[in-house]
């Protein structure tokens, strides 16, 4: 044993001078970067790559094949005026809007009442949830047999004698859109349900009987207590719902087909439309911008929070 | 040759210093032991040591060979950690014989290093289960069989046994040291139970805030602490500071120490421990370091302590633990600890007849907290 | 919380009682599709008429599961999905073992091996988690084009690896996150390497988040229908792309059974997936997009 403060009292001692790493040391230093690169690479090209590119498509004129002309902002001022694209902006809001409300009052209902000892719960749960295994192409077509006035619901409803039952929204222009809230609505509550689920069993069990001897009442302690521990869940399930309502394309192909006419298209398959079968790159490619600018809006202030509560939590 | 030696290793985390130049060495076959509060670096510098964190600048050399450079692999050191970090998929046999196996050693050799081990540590009967199927205490005894199957040229061990429960933890501490007395290995070995620090090591480093304030001898660290930190961190109860004034007539030092409401005590300086430094502190606050066992009951009347002090402090608790009994007593602006034989008859709120041992007290600057004398 | 002794008043009991009707009548307004589909798809035509939603079919057959697996008309070709459910398998298969490997690769290294920048890598490629797939459709069928995979299945699982990783990195680096460094550590000081340590200590203890690596890509490609519809050529389509054309043909009188059964054969592996290992389901939707 040496004492401390007398390092380098020996001879031949060689002064601490900067390091040089062992060949194996430096492999394996380098590895996890050389694994990593691949996935690094597609993500800068595919993902950042492509949504520079759909922007440079967006200033150019390209119409049936891409061409590097540049217009400006001229396809985006078109959607601008373009009356389809107003219908799908604003069918996206009702859709979205409504989408999202409903599946987080009923995904938020059912967790609560699933959540009071009930009997059969794991069967009851897996009951609300299948749907959300289902592609939404499935969703639409069941969808689309069941709301089809002729032979669906409407048809059943005015066969148990109630004969001026309508329900008739699928070839409705006006009221198209609320069909793909329903079936949306079908596909992902159960899901927010699960969300909800989670959240209220991971709420500290002590809190709740606490309020319990200080002599609240069920609904008391629900409103009170539970549903403001519940915050984070809602936070994410509404961003969840937002993103799912932006990317909807293949519930409105198979529900609706975006009609009557026009009336029931969302962003995404105004996109589509114009990109692949209009012949209008330039516009399509405007309109994914303005979609991708839509999915930024709302998930950035969650990401910053998210970060927040870390850095403070 | 030392067995490891570590040579103004700096280690930044950002812009905050874990480690502030530490340097030591040790012996082959010395157990040294990293101890202080958590946060002092200790499990940082280990960390450096096994490689599996870089440094900032420093050395490290294994063996006479600088390693600070290499990956823990060819560092050749093997680690028993604080989760004993068993292979969750392997049995015991498979964890102990991994690191055989990785350096290519021959199955034969492999399989009779695991029947060694197991022998060793009496765990012959679990080879053939999963951690998961152990208890606490048997995992700790297979974290310690995969470290002791290589034969590396140092040992490191990571708060081994603070995941155990009281009971176990005195067995195990008994057992690491027979073993190390056994093997004549070379340990470094982090804790911060300053009792295992004081029965394991040969040799202890007192860590605080990424530096090594002492590095000695259980005994000397214990009896010869250079600063109010390691004489408060080693020892249990911890050692009591009494806020005192220096004095000094006719070439002798005496402590002047005011107890509120009781007469104002006069402790004389051993004249055979006077230090220069005393001088300058004539007069002025200095911090009376005495440990509880520096307290004996006047009727003990020990023919050493021709240097003791009688007084006669008020009692407030009485706490017998058995073998020995701590009195808290009034002295100075707080109270202190004294430990004193089981049969002492004290109450609580009386007074007792008790010496100090002031050949063994020790004093300190109160504002460097540093020893004086 | 309901330990607490609760006073059995009449009340209660009515309470208790509605509980279960909501929750039964919620389950039926879920279950109701499928047991529509499915009663549909094994009904002839001729009992296919207004008001019999819900009846139970008379004669119940299984022509139209035949049908709309051999012979109906998906566009212009009457081979029924059977092709395209084929399809979807050797599309799947190849996209969700890749996607998951590399996952698991990316996950292990961005949290046993940090480097500096590692944690800005991660948040490089979760973002990929994020962009509607919009606005990368355009560059990609060039990009396939130029490769020369267009409207090939190996282009389709080359996109579906390539939008997949993102998901999987998350899920594994979640996963491996919580397995204690030490491990590795101990690992390391053993001698392994890299590789070794992935293959002998980390990918045993793996199980769970493979399966819900496997399930969740499984789902989300074979339900995928965006690139499905914009990569794909008619021999190379998807089920999904296939049951869309199928229904939306229109020649001769509607066969709503056929859609339904075709429905059904396009929903049965995921459904299958689901029941299985809903488990693993739920942790995976769960993971792949409550914690970022």
């Amino acid at each position: 044993m040496k004492p401390a403060s007398t390092p380098a009292a020996r001879p031949g001692v060689i002064v601490p001078r900067a390091g040089r790493p062992s060949p194996a040391a430096r492999f394996q230093d380098w590895l996890p970067r050389l694994v990593l690169s691949p996935s690094i690479a597609i993500s800068l090209f595919f993902v950042y790559g492509f949504m520079l590119w759909t922007f440079i498509l967006s200033l150019t004129s390209s119409r049936m094949l891409p061409s590097y002309e540049f217009v400006g902002f001229a396809q985006y001022a078109r959607l601008m005026t373009s009356d389809r694209w107003w219908v799908a902006s604003t069918n996206l809001v009702v859709f979205g809007g409504l989408f999202v409300a409903i599946c987080l009052v009923l995904g938020l209902l059912l967790a609560i009442l699933l959540d009071q000892r009930i009997r059969q719960e794991g069967a009851l749960r897996t009951l609300y949830l299948y749907p959300m295994a289902l592609s939404f192409i499935v969703t639409g077509v069941v969808w689309k047999w069941l709301l089809n006035p002729g032979l669906g619901i409407q048809a059943m409803v005015r066969g148990w004698g109630f004969e001026n039952f309508r329900f008739d929204w699928l070839v409705d222009p006006d009221m198209a859109v609320y069909t793909l809230v329903i079936a949306a609505v079908w596909q992902a509550s159960g899901f927010v349900m699960a969300l909800f689920l989670a959240g209220l069993r991971g709420i500290d069990d002590s809190i709740l009987k606490a309020a319990q001897l200080d002599g609240a009442s069920l609904p008391r302690i629900y409103w009170r207590v539970v549903i403001p521990c519940l915050r984070p869940v809602v936070f994410s399930a509404v961003m969840i719902l937002s993103h799912i309502a932006i990317k909807s394309f293949d519930l409105v192909v198979a529900l609706t087909g975006g009609g009557p006419g026009y009336a029931s298209d969302l962003p995404a398959t105004f996109m589509y439309a114009h990109a692949f079968t209009r012949a209008q790159i330039g516009l399509g490619s405007a309109s994914a911008m303005l979609m991708l600018g839509g999915v930024l809006a709302i998930l950035v202030p969650y990401l910053y929070s998210e970060l927040r509560s870390r850095r403070h939590g | 040759m030392a067995a490891l030696e570590i040579r103004n290793v700096c280690k930044d985390f950002g812009s905050e210093q874990v480690l502030k130049d530490v340097s030591l060495a040790i012996d082959s076959g010395e157990f040294l032991i990293l101890v202080g509060p958590s946060g002092c670096g200790k499990s940082t510098l280990m960390n450096a040591i096994a490689g599996l964190e870089p440094v900032t600048s420093g050395e490290i050399r294994i063996a006479g060979e600088e390693v600070t450079w290499q990956t823990p692999a060819e560092r050749d050191i093997a680690m028993v950690f604080q989760s004993y970090a068993l292979y969750p998929s392997m049995t015991v046999r498979q964890n102990i014989s991994f690191g055989l196996e990785m350096r290519k050693v021959p199955k034969a050799e492999r399989e009779a290093a695991v029947e060694r081990v197991a022998d060793l540590l009496q765990i012959s009967h679990l080879l053939d289960r999963k951690p998961s199927q152990l208890s606490g205490g048997q995992r700790q005894r297979v974290a310690m069989g995969r470290a002791l199957a290589r034969e590396p040229k140092v040992y490191l061990f990571d708060e081994p046994l603070s995941n155990l429960d009281a009971k176990l933890r005195v067995d195990m501490r008994t057992e690491i040291k027979k073993l190390h007395q056994r093997l004549g290995t070379t340990i470094v070995y982090v804790t911060h139970d300053q009792i295992e620090a004081m029965t394991l090591a040969d040799c202890i480093a007192v860590m605080r805030d990424g530096r090594i304030l002492q590095l000695g001898s259980p005994d000397e660290v214990y009896n010869d602490p250079v600063d109010i930190f390691v004489a408060g961190f080693m020892g249990s109860p911890s050692m009591n500071f009494i806020a005192a004034t220096l004095e000094s007539e006719a070439g002798k030092y005496r402590l002047r120490v005011d107890t509120p409401g009781e007469e104002t005590l006069q402790l004389p300086w051993p004249n055979a421990r006077q230090t220069p430094a005393m001088a300058e502190r004539v007069g002025k606050p200095v911090i009376l370091g005495l440990r509880p066992e520096h307290f004996t009951e006047d009727d003990a009347r020990l023919s050493d302590y021709d240097e003791g002090v009688l007084l006669t402090p008020r009692i407030t608790v009485v706490e017998p633990t058995g073998a020995d009994i701590l009195l808290q007593l009034r002295l100075g602006e707080g109270e202190a600890t004294a430990r004193v034989g089981p049969k002492c008859r004290a109450t609580a709120g009386e007074r007792l007849a008790l010496r100090i041992d002031m050949a063994r007290a020790v004093l300190f600057d109160s504002e460097t907290e540093k020893r004086l004398a | 919380m309901d330990n607490v002794i609760r006073r059995r008043t009449i009340g209660a009991r009515v309470a208790r009682f509605s509980l279960y009707a909501v929750l039964i009548l919620a389950a039926l307004f879920y279950l109701m599709p499928l047991v529509v589909m499915l009663i549909t798809s094994v009904k002839p035509l001729e009992e296919i008429t207004p008001g019999t939603l819900l009846s139970l079919p008379r004669e119940p057959t299984l022509a139209p599961w035949v049908k709309a697996w051999g012979e109906a008309c998906t566009g212009m070709r009457c081979e029924g999905v059977g092709g395209y459910f084929y399809n979807s398998i050797a599309i799947v298969v190849p996209a969700v073992l890749i996607s998951t490997a590399i996952g698991a690769l990316n996950g292990y290294a961005l949290t046993k091996w940090r480097f500096k920048g590692s944690e800005l890598v991660f948040a490089l490629m979760l973002f990929g988690c994020f962009i509607p797939f919009q606005v990368v459709l355009l560059p990609m069928a060039q990009t396939l084009g130029w490769l020369g995979l267009s409207s090939s299945r190996a282009g389709l699982i080359l996109v579906h690896v390539v939008f997949g990783i993102a998901f999987t990195t998350l899920f594994f680096r979640n996963f491996y996150v919580a397995v204690p460094t030490e491990l590795i550590s101990a690992a390391k000081l053993d001698g392994a390497g890299f590789f070794r340590i992935f293959w002998r200590i980390l990918l045993p203890v793996s199980a769970p988040i493979v399966v819900v690596s496997v399930i969740w890509q499984f789902t989300q490609i074979w339900n995928d229908f965006l690139f499905g519809v914009a990569f794909s050529a008619h021999d190379t389509q998807p089920v999904t792309v296939a049951l869309n054309n199928l229904v939306n043909t229109s020649t001769g009188a509607k066969e709503y059974n056929v859609d339904m059964a075709a429905a059904m054969i396009a929903a049965l592996p995921t459904l299958v997936v689901y029941v299985l290992a809903g488990k693993y389901f739920v942790r995976g939707l769960t993971a792949g997009s409550v914690k970022g």
